[in-house]
């Protein structure tokens, strides 16, 4: 162990922490405790023309006197506080995060630098076509991409985020029933699903109905021929399962469903398991969408703004969102006039600077996207190998991108998967997904991504196997993390139970007194 | 553990029948196995419903779960205190932290259900699952 990595006192508790160490980490409160009366952040130039009443000059229910407890803060304050808040962020630019199901891989810095490129980052949607063919290429081209990486025929890059590509697909699968007057009721979901799948099916006007996995975590295709009736839409599989495991029978499943008129939707959110390698068209899926802000490197945000493309085979092409994009003799061009189109599901062309990031990084791959693909298989099973003798293992299957252990050992000593993630912060790690998926009782869920090195895989490993011993030896430690962080744990509970969405002014606050102490636990601690 | 006069299912709801009314929960299993209940949505009175029908849903930390009733017939009552105190299920899911009460179609309904005994076997089955 390198002794200048661990400032700490040596005790038993931070000694193996080879990640993380102590430094120094500004306190900070909200910036509306900061505020005094009178300050600025800019100085602006007298006034050079007649000063004009908003009331008089807009009408007076459209003028509003002032906005309570606006921050008066100058231009530095507001720069520290933002700057010291960031530096208590986890980023994947600080290392490893290990987010199952969220693939939260690098965000390559050349994807940046094309869309700031002046030309694009200047564009305006609503330039005519003749002016905007650059744009309408980078569309068509990633639309290109995409088609072969999936082995699919037609696609729309308009919805923005995985469970919007969800809802456009099924509205396409109904789309399609409804046009050859055999609606249809159902959608069957098996339990190993990603948790946005039966809340799209819903919206889109479908039942659901589960499946449950067999013991290998695959659908039993026995028990599934009963399942698939004249009432059944489609089938919305996630393959890869959210249990890592690739499913098996794929290409049966398809058959039986296009036998009985239905369709098989994927859910492609596990794309980079399958890039380059296989592809969803060839095993008989109907519509699929990607998330090119897990597969394809673009950045997730803070909620957004993400990509999810939608794929299709050629029977779904009249019912495309509009508009598209067509080509025709190097020229391109929005086209939307399709009378059977299921209409628009976003404005413009969907999130434009997130498809030029996930071109970039297409591009920048070409073929060897492969390569991207085999490393992050690669990368899940070497820590599944050197993990697999201290967590257990509920589905014993060859694991592709992620794996998925249970709490089952820990238990015994009273540490569950939350108290496990918890003290991996304290080794200098993002948690990795907890309690998900849901067949996996105490689920930890690990996804290392193509992105690490076997170097952070080798920490990341290290530290799972300390804690591992930590459960056994010093449960308590473990039960009570995190101990390095700015505060301990928090109390997701009353978070839950009785959330304080937004900053008050406090004679508000002191007039809610009655909602009890739980609001004061969400307060971020200025000390 | 599992009270003896209770009848239960593999969904791990648990049902009470006095005379006419059923009254319907979750059990000690179930609520632990959901983790702290933050939210619960119970049906309307007067609802009608067919035994396997959702009945409401649970929300805990980690999830969404929804609620089946064990019988058919119709929404009597329900525990309006758990909109206030969703965690009551944590702590007493077998008493006070019942979730409805249904006028039951038929006063046969829970045959087909488990007893204390068989459940808690049950139980025992899908622990002993988890951790094999």
């Amino acid at each position: 162990m390198n002794e200048k990595h661990t400032h700490g006192d040596g005790s038993s508790a931070t000694k193996r922490i080879k990640k993380a160490g102590r430094h120094v980490s500004q306190s900070e409160g909200l910036i509306f405790e900061k505020s005094v009366a009178g300050k600025r952040g800019i100085e602006l130039p007298p006034l050079d023309v007649p000063a004009v009443d908003p009331a008089k000059a807009l009408g007076a229910e459209f003028a509003r006197a002032g906005v309570e407890g606006f921050p008066e803060v100058s231009e530095i304050e507001v720069i520290r506080h933002f700057t010291r808040l960031s530096t208590w962020n986890y980023a994947i630019d600080l290392g490893m995060y290990p987010l199952g199901s969220c693939t939260m891989k690098y965000n390559p810095r050349v994807n940046e630098f094309v869309a700031r490129l002046e030309g694009l980052a200047t564009e305006h949607p609503l330039q005519p076509d003749e002016v905007s063919q650059g744009c309408l290429r980078i569309i068509h081209d990633l639309q290109k991409c995409l088609l072969e990486i999936t082995g699919m025929d037609a696609a729309s890059l308009e919805p923005v985020a995985g469970a919007q590509g969800e809802l456009t697909g099924l509205l396409l699968i109904r789309a399609y029933l409804e046009s050859k007057g055999d609606a249809r009721k159902k959608v069957l979901i098996p339990d190993s699903a990603h948790g946005t799948n039966p809340a799209s099916v819903v919206i889109a006007g479908y039942e659901v109905q589960n499946i449950k996995s067999n013991e290998r975590g695959q659908i039993d295709i026995a028990h599934f021929r009963e399942f698939v009736t004249g009432d059944v839409a489609a089938l919305m599989i996630t393959n890869p399962s959210t249990l890592g495991v690739y499913e098996e029978n794929i290409a049966e499943i398809a058959e039986i469903l296009h036998s009985r008129g239905a369709l098989l939707y994927m859910d492609g959110a596990n794309m980079n398991a399958l890039a380059g390698v296989t592809r969803p068209g060839d095993f008989g899926v109907d519509v699929m969408h990607l998330n090119l802000h897990k597969t394809f490197s673009t950045p997730h945000g803070g909620g957004g703004p993400g990509a999810g493309p939608v794929m299709i085979k050629k029977i779904l092409e009249p019912f495309l969102p509009v508009p598209i994009v067509t080509e025709a003799n190097g020229r391109y061009a929005l086209d939307f006039n399709r009378p059977q189109s299921i209409g628009r599901v976003r404005a413009y062309c969907g999130n434009f600077g997130v498809l030029l990031r996930a071109l970039a990084y297409t591009l920048a791959y070409g073929p060897v996207i492969r390569q991207a693909t085999e490393d992050a298989v690669l990368n899940a099973n070497y820590i599944r190998k050197h993990l697999e003798d201290v967590f257990d293992l509920p589905y014993n299957l060859p694991s592709m991108h992620e794996v998925v252990f249970s709490d089952a050992r820990q238990k015994k000593h009273g540490v569950n998967t939350m108290d496990i993630a918890k003290r991996l912060i304290d080794y200098g790690f993002h948690p990795y997904t907890t309690a998900f998926p849901l067949i996996v009782p105490g689920a930890l869920m690990i996804e290392p991504t193509e992105s690490e090195s076997r170097e952070e895989c080798d920490l990341f490993i290290d530290a799972m196997r300390s804690i591992a011993a930590e459960a056994e030896t010093n449960p308590e430690l473990v039960k009570t993390a995190p101990h390095s962080t700015r505060v301990g744990r928090l109390d997701e509970v009353a978070a839950a139970r009785r959330p304080v969405l937004r900053w008050q002014p406090k004679q508000n606050l002191d007039a809610q007194k009655h909602l009890g102490p739980h609001e004061k636990t969400l307060v971020v601690p200025t000390a | 553990m599992y009270p003896a006069e209770f009848r239960y299912t593999k969904d791990h709801e648990w049902l009470q029948i006095a005379g006419p009314t059923g009254t319907i929960g979750i059990t000690d299993y179930a609520q632990h196995a959901l983790g702290d209940v933050v939210f619960v949505e119970l049906p309307k009175i007067g609802t009608r419903v067919k035994a396997g029908d959702v009945l409401g849903t649970i929300e805990s930390v980690k999830a969404v779960s929804e609620v089946f009733s064990p019988v058919g017939g119709e929404v009597a009552e329900i525990n309006s205190e758990l909109s206030t105190a969703p965690e009551k299920i944590n702590r007493d899911p077998h008493r006070s932290a019942w979730l409805v009460k249904i006028k039951l179609d038929d006063a046969k309904a829970a045959d087909g259900l488990m007893d204390a005994k068989a459940y808690e076997a049950y139980v025992a089955e899908k622990e002993k699952e988890q951790t094999a």
